[in-house]
């Protein structure tokens, strides 16, 4: 420290015999508890590497007397999971569909777990936002505007069985007719039936061409999309009056889209999903935004 | 001498065993009442209650990791307020600055804990094997029954301290008389037990064994002070000019010193302060009391041994009076580290009495940014986290304000109102949407601010965020 050594008669302390231009080593030497310690440190490290995995072989590490595993800790500990949340899954695979939302502690666990399906199994084609990808033909689930319809029971059915697959029976199907390539419409028709769906969605549009398309319209397109083009989802027939276009609105979209037809396919996840999952999953796309 | 000739030296050696010497005066009183009370405030407070209301713990000082708060009467501290401890934190570093400065291994030998349980370990060896010299015998004499029986007492003694300093230790961290009671019907949770049982070995080894050790050794304050200590600061010294050279009193020309080693007897550090000052002494003040004791007996003045500063030595050499105590205590150096230490404090103390019992986030939710609704209007979504640092329910009302005209609603809810329960923090999906074509649709970014108050009372606070509009 800071003082100056009054040291009249220095103890003697023992030196290491190392002088340099008069200057001595001194030895304090450690106390022997601190090799003990050093050496117990050895003992237990090789205790330890015996115990517990250590050595790296070619294919892996020496795998220790204890059986220690860190993998096999995390499928207990989802098992532990999975037996903790049995109770609740129960709960919600027999609640009703749209009372899921009224009990807290359900609607809490739907809200996550169907947060951590849809992360899985949905980002994909929909996005991790739910967003879709406009233009491209999926949808986007924040929306107010369903093809299938937006109540629970439609999302619940919808997941479940899909669309338009052919890998299960119950499978909503619909299909539009593909009125250029099999010639149903001509090239005009074809043109002026665009400026009409045009029209309806309040863009800009030749209004001569208009005037006839309504009536192209009126023979080939109400029976799904209905006279006022408000669609049905019964059928999957979207909406062509608002502003939400799943394949683009503009003139050169939509003529393909009659030219073409359009048909989106998406898969019944009942073969992998449980019916908690789906029913988690239904509940967490009900509650972004766009649910009916 | 070559060194081919020396043996070669030992780098280890068995510790010295210490039998400190039982010791009067006033720093020894001091510090039994330093101890009481120290040991008392460690053991008492977890048993201090405080009415906080219904929903919350009625313990005064708790630390609830469960539940994420520490609460210290009337403080409640919530993990965002960290910033707190962080505060208390640096006012104890500023506060070991400033006593080290002023008055050098105060820490060490006063208020360590180190210091206190060793203090009373030795305490209870001495009551249960003798003074000084009869631990010596003891400790010198073959294993036999006196020993065996003492040792183990002793033992028993130290290993019951041990677990009362790790029982009131988890005190701190449930409530408890609940706890008491689980632990002793072996309910309490396999962490309470587990702390207990290593706080109970690491002081029966720290205080009963290791002791003087772990100062020398293991601790790092020690080193940290040393750069903390000038030429004013009080440490412990032997006035050697005075004393020197050490004799009898009947040889003329002898100091006053008579050499009778009660100074190297009391020490706990096994240490003799009449080699100046060495990295092991924790000043704790024993070594005056015993020279003082001595100086009394043989008529001489007191302070042979005594808090003196580097700067002491010259004047007192040239005849001089020292400075006093309180001139070597009000230096610039310790008044900065007052006015420091009062600064963080002072922060505190306002921060404290300014901060609000709600507090909000609101979290633009980026992914998409904008959602186009069928009629054509703009619609962002924002996470609103709401936290309700009440005892009791409160009802927040939302409300958005905005250059440009853009209307709020729910996720799930009909009306702006939201319920938070007590003591919790809600998460709530805020939506903005901007009518078609208006000025917010059509405008990349708009600046909103989102309001939050309290119904019936005057709290309220806002947020700003922006509302993104669909780009054309």
């Amino acid at each position: 420290m800071c003082a100056k050594p009054v040291k009249k008669e220095p103890r003697q302390v023992e030196t290491t015999g190392h002088v340099w231009d008069g200057i001595e080593e001194l030895n304090n030497p450690m106390p022997r508890w601190w090799v003990w310690t050093f050496y117990a440190t050895i003992v237990w490290g090789i205790g330890y590497s015996v115990a517990y995995p250590a050595w790296p072989l070619i294919t892996g590490a020496t795998p220790g007397l204890l059986g220690a595993s860190t993998r096999a800790d995390v499928a207990v500990e989802i098992a532990r999971v999975d037996a903790g949340n049995a109770e609740i899954k129960a709960k919600l695979v027999a609640a009703d569909l749209n009372g899921i939302g009224a009990d807290p502690d359900l609607a809490a666990y739907a809200e996550r777990a169907g947060a951590a399906v849809f992360r899985t199994n949905c980002t994909t084609c929909h996005g991790s936002g739910a967003a879709g990808f406009e233009g491209k033909g999926y949808p986007n689930l924040l929306d107010d505007d369903w093809l299938w319809g937006g109540k629970m029971e439609d999302i619940h059915l919808t997941i479940t069985h899909g669309i338009r697959n052919t890998t299960d029976a119950d499978a909503r199907y619909s299909e539009m007719p593909k009125f250029g390539v099999d010639e149903l419409l001509d090239p005009a028709q074809i043109g002026q039936v665009t400026e009409y769906v045009l029209a309806m969605s309040g863009q800009d549009h030749d209004a001569a061409m208009s005037t006839g398309g309504a009536v192209v319209f009126a023979e080939n397109c109400v029976g799904c999309h209905m006279e006022d083009g408000s669609g049905d989802p019964t059928q999957g027939a979207p909406a062509l009056n608002d502003a939400i276009w799943l394949y683009g609105g503009s003139r050169e979209a939509v003529t393909e889209s009659i030219y073409y037809a359009r048909y989106g396919v998406m898969p019944n996840w009942n073969v992998r999903l449980s019916e908690d999952e789906i029913r988690a999953v239904a509940f967490y796309v009900h509650g972004r935004g766009g649910g009916e | 001498m070559s060194q081919e000739d020396a043996t070669p030296p030992s780098l280890f050696v068995a510790r010295e065993p210490i039998f400190p010497r039982r010791v009067k005066g006033s720093f020894r009183t001091m510090k039994w009442w330093l101890l009481a009370l120290m040991l008392g405030i460690y053991y008492v407070t977890p048993w201090l209650r405080w009415d906080r209301g219904p929903n919350l713990p009625d313990q005064a000082v708790l630390i609830d990791l469960p539940g994420r708060r520490f609460f210290f009467f009337m403080i409640e501290i919530w993990p965002h307020e960290f910033y707190f401890i962080a505060g208390l934190l640096i006012m104890a570093g500023l506060g070991l600055f400033l006593f080290t400065s002023a008055a050098g291994r105060v820490w060490c030998g006063y208020a360590c804990p180190q210091t206190v349980w060793t203090d009373l370990f030795i305490l209870v060896e001495r009551w249960i094997e003798g003074d000084r010299n009869a631990r010596i015998r003891l400790h010198r004499q073959p294993w036999n029954w006196e020993k065996l029986i003492k040792n183990g007492v002793k033992w028993w003694v130290w290993l019951l301290i041990g677990l009362a300093t790790g029982g009131a230790w988890v005190f701190y961290f449930t409530d408890a008389p609940t706890l008491l009671r689980d632990l002793v019907t072996f309910q309490a949770h396999p962490a309470a037990y587990i702390t207990m049982l290593i706080l109970t070995f690491t002081t029966f080894f720290f205080g009963g064994f290791a002791r003087e050790q772990i100062c020398i050794y293991a601790c790092p304050w020690p080193r940290i002070q040393a750069a903390m200590v000038d030429e004013d600061t009080l440490t412990i010294g032997y006035r050697d000019w005075r004393g020197e050279p050490r004799g009898k009193q009947t040889v003329a020309g002898n100091g006053d010193c008579i050499d009778c080693m009660a100074c190297v007897n009391v020490c706990p550090m096994g240490i003799d302060i009449r080699d100046g000052q060495q990295m092991a002494c924790i000043t704790c003040g024993l070594c005056i009391d015993a020279c003082n004791d001595v100086m009394d007996r043989i008529g001489k003045p007191r302070d042979l041994i005594g808090y003196l500063a580097l700067t002491d030595e010259t004047r007192e050499r040239a005849g001089q009076p020292p400075k006093s105590v309180w001139a070597h205590v009000f230096r610039v150096r310790t008044m900065l580290y007052t006015v420091l230490w009062a600064g963080v404090g002072i922060g505190l103390v306002v921060a404290l009495f300014l901060r609000s019992p709600i507090d909000v986030s609101v979290t633009p939710v980026r992914n998409p940014t904008y959602v186009t609704l069928s009629d054509g209007s703009i619609r962002n979504a924002y996470d609103l986290r709401l936290r309700n640092m009440q005892g009791a329910d409160a009802q927040f009302t939302l409300a958005v304000t905005s250059d440009v005209l853009v209307g709020m609603s729910l996720e799930g809810a009909e009306e702006l109102t939201v319920t938070v329960p007590a003591n919790e923090t809600m998460q709530q999906r805020v939506y903005l949407t901007a009518a078609p074509n208006s000025e917010a649709a059509t405008k990349d970014r708009s600046e909103v601010r989102i309001w939050v108050e309290e119904l019936g009372t005057s709290n309220r606070i806002h947020q700003d965020t922006v509302f993104n509009g669909k780009e054309n």
